[in-house]
């Protein structure tokens, strides 16, 4: 795994892709418009990143991070992701965001309902949990006493393990969650939600939580 | 990178040392809150001491909970220019999306006449959400609605009759707005707390940026300001201030200080953690936001002042606005806290930027 594509020029967005350029990895970033629109933006505080249409962000990526707000999910063509491994780092917190009938259905996780509607990409929830302002002074080399952890929650093993593997390389452990179903101890109101935790820790609240 | 920084800072704007507040209720001795309205009484005489005490800028940032009941902060900035002469005093902010951009120039213009030039309108989202529900806003526009008001409002504070057209409020045409500012514009400022695409829009307009650091380290805005003043640049605009604004607490000693404000602070951010997605802080994060890479300026005269003049130079900011108060301190705390930023802090962070 290569190149990562970040859709999603926002708050959370730039903060994902420099991660991800400081990893090593080749990005392209979309915003919700033309590349001209977030030149500057990627030039001063992505520098390294190539500003991209959607399509041409996703086209060349080994990865697709999807980093809107998640109601403008709605409008998101799922074929411009089709065929791809897409990271939802999208949160349905309507405490905060305002009520999306979509995502009040509580039988399914945030990203149950993300993969349903992308159904020819196959979908992984991580880096939803931790607040992008915390995401940079939190990274950490291997092995580091004082490395955080990241939850990956995925039904499919081979996304998982590549997914993962990014964590890992950005500075996080990557704590495992064996659904997308599961995602949801990630999300608002769950137990590491905006948390910095250790892996033993994280682990323990997400044990705690589910048992 | 750091090129544009040191580009920018050639050119030298003055220091401005501000004091900002949520109205955050007081407590009285027995730790019982005080009344809205007798918390409000004592919000206009904390900007009057911060005059008294040459801080530059005083500000009330919208809000409209049983917490934090400043709902109309600039009725209580009027009341505080009546008694001053000095203060400049603004929002800090105001929720525009959610308000009208008529009403909040008419409203600013008056305190401006009040004031004699003295009123300042900090724009943004802020982080509390209760203003759309109130007034039947769908938090899911807010960008649209962002957007378009900022327009309006650069619109008005050109000054002369305006027109303008869009989705999210009445169409104006050829419309005389009053009352008329004396001496132009008033200053305009978009707070930012973590968009990009927020602080190009601000250079946009020609507003100038003020930087919500809350949590985290202050350093990782450097890119934003860097990027104000390049997008300023692009868009053929003069070089404009960039200012900082961040929570803390100050007392004789640093120990007193943490002391102090760690159980309110604890209590305030549990109260909001669901809807504002903040964690519950333990003992040891909150250390580390007092600490040098945290966003809390937080301990005796010495150690925040030494924060601040690490921090300004870093961003290429002029500017910093102390948000004072927790919820829970009592009136007697909050004015020490006020009295020495504006004795001790101030005079000590001019010297370590001479």
């Amino acid at each position: 795994m290569n190149r990562i594509g970040v859709i999603g020029a926002g708050h959370v967005g730039p903060v994902i892709a420099r991660l991800a350029l400081d990893a090593g990895y080749g990005v392209a970033i979309a915003g919700s418009g033309s590349p001209e629109k977030i030149a500057l933006v990627t030039q001063i505080v992505i520098p390294g990143a190539e500003p991209r249409w959607t399509a041409d962000a996703v086209a060349g990526a080994d990865l697709v991070v999807l980093a809107i707000p998640l109601h403008k999910f709605a409008a998101f063509d799922p074929a411009l992701v089709a065929g791809k491994v897409v990271v939802d780092a999208m949160n349905y917190w309507p405490a905060t965001d305002g009520v999306e009938a979509a995502f009040e259905d509580r039988r399914y996780s945030s990203s149950e309902i993300v993969q349903r509607r992308l159904a020819q990409s196959i979908v992984v929830k991580t880096l939803n949990h931790i607040g992008y302002q915390d995401l940079e002074d939190a990274r950490r080399p291997a092995g580091s006493p004082d490395r955080r952890a990241i939850g990956v929650a995925a039904d499919d093993l081979h996304a998982a393990a590549a997914v993962a593997e990014v964590i890992d390389r950005i500075g996080f452990d990557a704590v495992r969650l064996d659904s997308l179903s599961a995602g949801r101890l990630l999300e608002p109101a769950g137990p590491v939600f905006g948390a910095l935790l250790g892996r033993s820790e994280f682990e323990r609240m997400l044990s705690a939580k589910a048992a | 990178m750091g090129t544009s920084i040191s580009d920018a800072a050639a050119v030298k704007f003055p220091l401005v040392f501000g004091l900002d507040t949520f109205g955050d209720v007081t407590h009285d001795a027995d730790d019982r809150p005080l009344s809205h309205a007798q918390t409000i009484r004592n919000l206009v005489d904390e900007g009057v001491l911060a005059d008294q005490l040459d801080v530059d800028f005083f500000g009330i940032g919208e809000h409209h909970t049983d917490d934090f009941p400043l709902s109309a902060a600039d009725v209580v900035l009027a009341a505080i220019a009546a008694r001053t002469k000095r203060i400049h005093v603004g929002s800090a902010v105001t929720v525009l999306s959610s308000d009208d951009p008529v009403r909040v120039f008419q409203r600013y213009s008056t305190l401006n006449a009040i004031s004699n030039g003295r009123a300042e309108v900090i724009l943004g989202r802020g982080s509390s959400i209760d203003s759309f529900p109130l007034f039947g806003y769908d938090l899911a526009d807010y960008e649209e609605l962002f957007e378009e008001k900022v327009n309006l409002f650069a619109e008005l504070l050109k000054g002369g009759p305006v027109t303008w057209k869009g989705n999210t409020r009445a169409a104006l045409h050829n419309q005389d707005v009053v009352p008329h500012t004396e001496f132009g514009p008033f200053p305009t400022w978009i707070g930012v707390g973590g968009s990009p695409q927020s602080v190009v829009r601000a250079a946009h307009y020609g507003f100038s940026l003020m930087l919500a650091i809350i949590g985290g380290s202050p350093a990782r805005f450097a890119p934003f300001a860097r990027l104000f003043h390049q997008a300023l640049k692009s868009f053929g605009r003069d070089p404009l201030p960039v200012g900082v604004h961040s929570p803390g607490h100050v007392a004789e000693t640093d120990e007193q200080a943490r002391e102090e404000f760690w159980p309110r602070y604890l209590q305030v951010i549990t109260h909001v953690a669901e809807t504002r997605g903040f964690a519950i802080p333990t003992k040891e994060s909150f250390m580390y936001e007092v600490g040098p890479r945290g966003a809390l300026f937080v301990g005796s005269p010495e150690t925040v002042a030494q924060k601040i003049a690490a921090t300004l130079p870093a961003l290429g900011a002029n500017r910093f606005d102390l948000k004072y108060g927790m919820g829970g301190l009592s009136h007697e705390t909050v004015m020490k806290n006020i009295e020495l930023y504006g004795t001790q802090v101030i005079p000590r962070v001019r010297e370590l930027l001479k």
